[in-house]
């Protein structure tokens, strides 16, 4: 047998330059250019909506803030005409735009790997000198870094589409649902959406039950951060008081007596049958016609905690840092497993 | 140098050995043809040498002593995978751009001579080109590379009979002309003979035989006689017997010096006869060496 000699070997090829990253940058564009111009068309078309519709809510809310005297009737139609108008139009526009993010970061991210997996190509680009490694690389980065940028500046269209909803700062900017549609997260949502529908995309090696994976795993994600994370990000206020801003997010509410927790959220039927019941003569009759002071009379206090108004930026910041995080680790966990094992 | 060495060489799915105790070395300079029926590891062995698959036992070296699918591998190997993916959705120019960025080397003016020589538009998709023009296609961007060693896993099983020989006329002019070793896997042994000038039979994931086809042909040969008496030779290690009624043909390691018994005829054997019966009687060895006896270990070395 011709003795195996391999030691020693890597060393002469030093020489032996790596191909340009630049070189990738045709072969992503071609590759993804329908995906790309894809997202960039749906994006525009809302843009161009959002662009116009946002232009009316201006100007309806511009007449209203200038309408003198402020207290007339006249005045008072137009504020009301304004949120009867835009203001639906905006929610409308609101749990339309949720899922967006999603779809984007899904439809991008998923064919990146799982495409050539399905159709065999991985074959041929894998064993080009560029190397597997840095195609990886060469792909997801700037896809990431592409699809975060063209995102990012629509949610700025968007934050200025909703600036009259929020100017008078009576809006729960926190809310669910329009928490994540201004700001940093709704770019950050793309992103994490494109990073997990990759890695699931090299997981599963199917574009489509790869991007049916990636918007499942988004749903969960994005169930979780508005349901049970995002209430905790800074420590909540927890007060007694009953006036509390109308811009808070509540969190959670609970019942005491004498200091000791009674129940939560609401007092169960038998106990307020019993001390406070709202029959029919109890309509007018004043000891019983408020539920709250009513329990409040027998020693009930009522607790709230809410995240407060002023706490937006930070929370934007928080939920951009971590899935901006969680995106990283993503794109590091395919590229790992790309490099190691391919098959 | 040899182009692919590889020792003790083994990988497992699941509990399955795809390739077990393959132990090889194909010198550079040669078509070498990598034979087995399907399911022997021939693909599996190909993956490999091209950094694909991580083997779980052994290992293996390309281009004297260099680990699959580092950059010098990568840099110096074509590869030309199992029904030749090529984007289907790229036209033959896109495909040719693709390549060209990937690589170190690009030889344009070749790829589109050759392209124009086969009659294939470069503004036309893969996916409109036929199968035989599909495979020019992937061979001609994988000889465009410039490639010291081109590796191709069943080319031509999917071709019709002049595709097939057009394809592999091309393989021989640039194996000729510009000096590529050639690794190719094929199921199908016809036309072998005209290509190949060294032969790997592969079988049940082992290597039953290695060497260059000259070196084969010369000690192996072909007698013919009574089968009555078949199983009475003993002379020289008997590979397989040929039944044929009355008659048997032994294909035996042996040398046109060696003794013939009386009554018994000596010929000259065929490649595809010496691969069929290497086929037929997979190795027994539990050694691992992956050959069928002490003296084929003269057959399995190479000296170049």
């Amino acid at each position: 047998m011709t003795a195996p000699t391999r030691p020693a070997r890597q060393q002469q090829d030093p020489g032996l330059r790596p191909v340009p990253w630049r070189r990738m940058a045709w072969v992503t564009w071609r590759q993804h250019r329908f995906a790309l111009t894809g997202a960039a068309a749906f994006l525009g078309a809302w843009a161009v909506y959002l662009w116009l519709s946002g232009l009316q809510a201006h100007h309806a809310y511009a007449a209203a803030t200038a309408c003198h005297p402020a207290s007339s009737f006249a005045c008072g139609n137009l504020i009301s005409e304004f949120n009867n108008t835009y203001g639906a139009r905006s929610e409308a526009v609101a749990s339309l735009l949720q899922i967006v993010p999603a779809l984007i970061g899904a439809f991008v991210g998923a064919p990146v790997l799982a495409r050539e997996l399905e159709t065999g190509t991985f074959r041929y680009a894998w064993t080009l000198a560029f190397g597997r490694t840095r195609w990886t690389l060469a792909k997801l980065v700037p896809l990431a870094v592409t699809l975060a940028a063209a995102v990012g500046a629509f949610s700025a269209l968007l934050s200025w589409y909703y600036a009259p909803f929020f100017a008078d700062g009576n809006q729960t900017a926190l809310a669910p649902t329009v928490f994540t549609l201004r700001g940093v997260t709704f770019a950050a949502w793309t992103l994490a959406t494109f990073a997990i529908a990759a890695l699931a995309g090299m997981l599963i090696r199917r574009v489509v039950p790869a991007i049916a994976a990636a918007l499942a795993a988004y749903a969960g994600l994005a169930l979780a951060a508005a349901l049970y994370l995002r209430g905790h990000y800074l420590t909540p206020v927890v007060t007694s008081h009953q006036n509390l801003p109308v811009t808070a997010w509540i969190i959670s509410q609970w019942w005491t007596k004498d200091g000791t927790f009674a129940f939560a959220p609401w007092p169960p039927d038998s106990l307020a049958r019993r001390i406070c019941p709202i029959s029919a003569s109890g309509i007018g009759n004043p000891k019983s016609a408020n539920p709250l002071q009513c329990f409040a009379q027998h020693g009930y206090t009522l607790w709230h905690s809410y995240q407060p108004v002023s706490n937006f930026w930070p929370f934007q910041w928080i939920e951009g840092g971590w899935l901006l995080a969680l995106s990283v680790l993503l794109i590091a966990a395919t590229v790992w497993l790309v490099r190691r094992r391919p098959t | 140098m040899n182009v692919v060495d590889a020792s003790g060489l083994g990988k497992r799915y699941g509990r399955t050995w795809a390739l077990h105790h393959c132990t090889l070395a194909v010198p550079a300079g040669h078509i070498a043809a990598l034979v087995g029926p399907n399911g022997a590891g021939k693909t599996t062995l190909l993956n490999i040498a091209v950094g694909l698959v991580t083997p779980s036992a052994g290992d293996l070296t390309v281009l004297g002593g260099r680990p699959p699918g580092s950059p010098a591998a990568l840099d110096g190997i074509a590869f030309v995978a199992q029904d030749t993916p090529v984007y289907k959705n790229l036209s033959a120019a896109d495909m040719l751009h693709l390549t060209r960025n990937l690589n170190r080397r690009f030889d344009q003016a070749y790829a589109q001579a050759r392209l124009r020589e086969l009659g294939i538009p470069l503004n036309r998709k893969a996916s409109k080109l036929s199968g035989g023009q599909q495979a020019q296609l992937a061979l001609t961007l994988a000889l465009a590379r410039r490639p010291r060693l081109l590796l191709l896993d069943e080319p031509v099983a999917m071709l019709d009979p002049i595709a097939r020989h057009d394809f592999m006329a091309t393989v021989i002019t640039a194996a000729a002309s510009d000096g590529v070793s050639v690794l190719l896997s094929s199921h199908v042994l016809t036309e072998l003979e005209r290509v190949a000038d060294f032969l790997v039979l592969l079988s049940q994931g082992r290597v039953q035989v290695a060497g260059p086809v000259a070196d084969l042909l010369a000690t192996h040969r072909v007698l013919a006689g009574p089968a009555a008496e078949a199983d009475r030779y003993t002379e020289r290690p008997v590979v397989h017997v040929f039944r044929d009624g009355l008659r048997a043909r032994l294909l035996v390691r042996a040398g046109a010096g060696d003794p013939v018994p009386p009554g018994w005829r000596a010929h000259p054997v065929g490649l595809e006869e010496l691969a069929l019966a290497y086929l037929r009687a997979p190795a027994e060895d539990e050694s691992g060496a992956g050959a069928p006896g002490t003296s084929d270990a003269e057959a399995k070395r190479v000296t170049t």
